[in-house]
């Protein structure tokens, strides 16, 4: 019996040994992943082949929710107990934790070829690789144009202001008893491209940031009006605080909203969710005094200096920035791509949908129009900073917590204390 | 068992389950011998105690000094010895106000709404708390049919997650939920309730109270059948009224059990934070953010993470909880003491 047992235990130990052995030839590395279509299952699909060629590596993709990006990740990072590579929107927010991938990559010269302006954004005092672009994308409105026909309202055409297009969203809404006449993402970045329309010039004559000026009161005294007027619900900007992102996507899907500010990301989803139940429409950035424009953005995938894989982290990035693979995965995922080549030879979009079709044209043509104001505010680093103190002091202002110019007062506030204590 | 008899299955088990339990004592017999040797047995105790006191030090007394110290510091920095000393800076900033009773004119103006919302919420809250779970106790105390399925019916929101409470009734409550639909088939037209600040407080209190109510009525439940009976047949017998009987057997009977729901009920109201997080967001506005969340935001929401600040309000924060505790302390022996 005690033979049998000692023969079991030593079979056992051999066995945990030899698995112990292959567990420590195998590096993990952890990618922390948010989604807002089927990008996730695109990119596990690119994730197999690379663990397929590269056996000794294995790749988990943490999927989390958006807001843990926003508000999670700052934290695991600051802590050094981040992932290894984690796709961002805080492009320039969080590059101190990002890792230079040059000594890692094959060819350092078809990174800056095809990412160059991009990774100025992820390194805005150096010129390091540190990751690629998932997505460019655009802000921009989307219109139930199914909602417009059956109102027998006529659509605003190029050129139409922010006005023109609240006009004929609340009148569809009217005739047809649609509860939410336009809806806006619950986001400074949303509103910062209306506002740069208005005039708005976000930068002192030094650089400084300058948020509070005529252009940014004009469009946010508009958000306010229409929100008074029920042009625009207060479900959305007034019914929770501080700097919380709130999307009205789900609204807009379910044909609640006739006119809904939002931005190119929502394509595949729209195409997924929607499909032909109506014909949802992107149209272009409406007009102010100074400009038509949508803000700049996107998501990048970033390595994070904190990793102790750097070599592997490379390989992989690498791998996934290489050209075949990213035409897949824009073209699977519907996203503007952010690789200059692949922009300048077209990607096969994997859609029939003409809605989809007509929207990816339509933000992908915005690009050249987007102000350089635009593009600054995009660049700099501590843009959430204003954005944060745009959005929940307008907020407060909408609710009637604060009138309009006390709001004005308290967003200068905001950022100037915030950035003093970024600055210690 | 009797000797003789063969073991159960039971005794079995029973037998190996105690098995490592004598193993450990074998194990700790000769150094604690040892010990009370060295320390006399005043000191055993103690040795007892440190276990417990290691894990409450550990998770508990060092995060309060670390809190402090962080406190005392600006910047962005995560480790406190890269943060930047400034002193009570950042308690100044927190009261730096023109008018206490007015928030705008204070420089951290959501900081004193924070904190104006948490008083409006506990006052309520407390309040309705208190009197509906007595109400509960006290009727199912009396011998009511089913009386055992009510008492795990009020009792079963405790068990649930605060978030899962928050969530479904969030969907009661939105524009085109359970609520608003039974509304508009009465004929009535739908409410927004997130979207008014009187709305959002109210049902910030009334789900809480829903979620909670449970376990305080189940204290003042024990303290209602610790109550002598005799106390009430006595009274029944020289034909005292109802309501006399309740005011003077009942609850100055209950009382040192209410003065610990309620004591309870305030430390519960001012910690208040994921019910309403999830429920309401804080909004509208800032209708009900409370202390607690303004800590959460500042701290951890803004791209700028205000480490210094929030563990500022934390430290406030937790001067008004030291506070309450000691009330419910000095409540409990009293009662103790009859």
């Amino acid at each position: 019996m005690t033979n049998r047992l000692t023969k079991i235990l030593g079979s056992s130990a051999m066995a945990l040994s030899l698995m112990a052995g292959t567990a420590l030839a195998e590096t993990e590395l952890r990618m922390t992943w948010y989604n807002d279509g089927n990008e996730g299952e695109v990119m596990r699909g690119i994730l197999d082949r690379f663990e397929e060629a590269n056996p000794d590596i294995t790749v988990t993709l943490d999927v989390v929710p958006y807001k843990a990006i926003l508000e999670s990740l700052p934290v695991q990072l600051a802590a050094g107990d981040g992932p290894d590579i984690a796709r961002v929107t805080d492009l320039g927010g969080l590059s101190e934790y990002y890792m230079d991938l040059t000594p890692h990559v094959g060819d350092p010269e078809y990174w800056r070829a095809n990412f160059g302006p991009f990774l100025k954004w992820l390194d805005p005092d150096g010129d390091a690789i540190s990751g690629f672009m998932t997505q460019l994308t655009v802000t921009g409105p989307y219109v139930n144009k199914t909602l417009f026909e059956q109102a027998g309202v006529e659509m605003p055409g190029e050129g139409a202001t922010w006005d023109d297009w609240a006009a004929a969203s609340k009148a569809v809404a009217d005739a047809l008893d649609i509860p939410i006449p336009m809806a806006w993402d619950r986001s400074g970045h949303r509103v910062s491209g209306p506002a740069i329309s208005m005039g708005a010039q976000m930068f002192d004559a030094e650089g400084n940031p300058a948020l509070v000026d005529d252009g940014l009161k004009m469009m946010a005294t508009k958000l306010y009006d229409w929100h008074q007027d029920g042009t625009m619900a207060k479900e959305l900007w007034g019914s929770v605080s501080g700097s919380t992102y709130l999307g009205a996507n789900e609204d807009f899907a379910n044909a609640q909203v006739v006119m809904y500010m939002s931005g190119s990301w929502q394509i595949p989803q729209f195409a997924e969710t929607i499909g032909d139940a109506f014909d949802w429409w992107a149209v272009p950035a409406p007009c102010g005094p100074a400009a038509c424009t949508g803000m700049p953005g996107g998501a990048a995938l970033v390595a994070m200096k904190d990793t102790d894989h750097p070599e592997e982290v490379g390989q992989l990035m690498d791998f996934l920035a290489q050209e075949e693979n990213l035409a897949e995965f824009y073209g699977e995922t519907l996203f503007i791509p952010g690789h200059l080549g692949l922009a300048e030879s077209g990607v096969e979009f994997a859609t029939d949908d003409p809605r989809a079709a007509h929207a990816l044209q339509t933000f992908a043509s915005a690009v050249p129009g987007i102000s350089p104001v635009a593009f600054d505010l995009q660049g700099y680093p501590s843009n959430r900073v204003m954005f944060n103190a745009l959005i929940s002091r307008l907020g407060e202002a909408i609710v009637g917590e604060l009138t309009l110019d006390e709001a004005f007062d308290r967003m200068s506030q905001d950022v100037e204390q915030q950035l003093a204590e970024q600055s210690r | 068992m009797t000797p003789g008899d063969a073991p159960t299955l039971s005794d079995r088990l029973t037998a190996a389950a105690a098995w490592p339990v004598r193993v450990l004592f074998q194990i700790l017999d000769k150094p604690f011998r040892l010990i009370q040797r060295i320390g006399g047995i005043k000191t055993m105790p103690y040795i007892f105690l440190l276990p417990n006191l290691a894990f409450f030090g550990l998770f508990v007394v060092i995060p309060l000094f670390i809190n402090f110290a962080f406190s005392l510091t600006g910047g962005t920095n995560l480790y406190l010895t890269d943060r930047v000393y400034t002193g009570t800076e950042q308690y100044a900033f927190l009261f730096d106000c023109g008018n206490y009773a007015d928030p705008t004119s204070c420089r951290e103006d959501r900081f004193w709404r924070g904190i104006y919302n948490t008083a409006t919420f506990i006052f309520f809250q407390v309040t309705f708390l208190v009197l509906f779970s007595l109400i509960t106790a006290l009727i199912l105390n009396r011998k009511i049919r089913a009386r055992g399925f009510f008492r795990a019916v009020f009792f079963f929101p405790v068990l649930l997650s605060p978030v899962v409470v928050a969530l479904i009734w969030k969907w009661i409550l939105l524009r085109d939920g359970i609520l608003n639909a039974a509304l508009v088939s009465m004929g009535f037209d739908k409410i927004l309730f997130f979207v008014s600040p009187e709305w959002s407080m109210f049902w910030a209190i009334f789900v809480s109270i829903w979620a909670n109510m449970g376990f305080y009525t189940l204290i003042l439940l024990a303290g209602l059948q610790a109550i002598p009976p005799d106390l009430y047949e006595a009274a029944e017998m020289d034909g005292t009224s109802t309501e006399r009987v309740f005011r003077r057997i009942t609850l100055p009977l209950l009382w040192p059990n209410m003065l610990v729901v309620i004591v309870l009920a305030l430390i519960k109201g001012v910690q208040i934070f994921d019910e309403v997080y999830v429920l309401t967001g804080g909004g509208p506005g800032t209708a009900t953010q409370f202390i607690v969340q303004y800590i959460y935001n500042t701290g951890f929401t803004n791209q700028v993470q205000n480490f210094g600040l929030a563990s500022a309000a934390s430290v406030v924060l937790g001067v008004v909880l030291f506070v309450l505790t000691m009330m419910q302390l000095a409540a409990t022996r009293r009662r103790d003491n009859g």
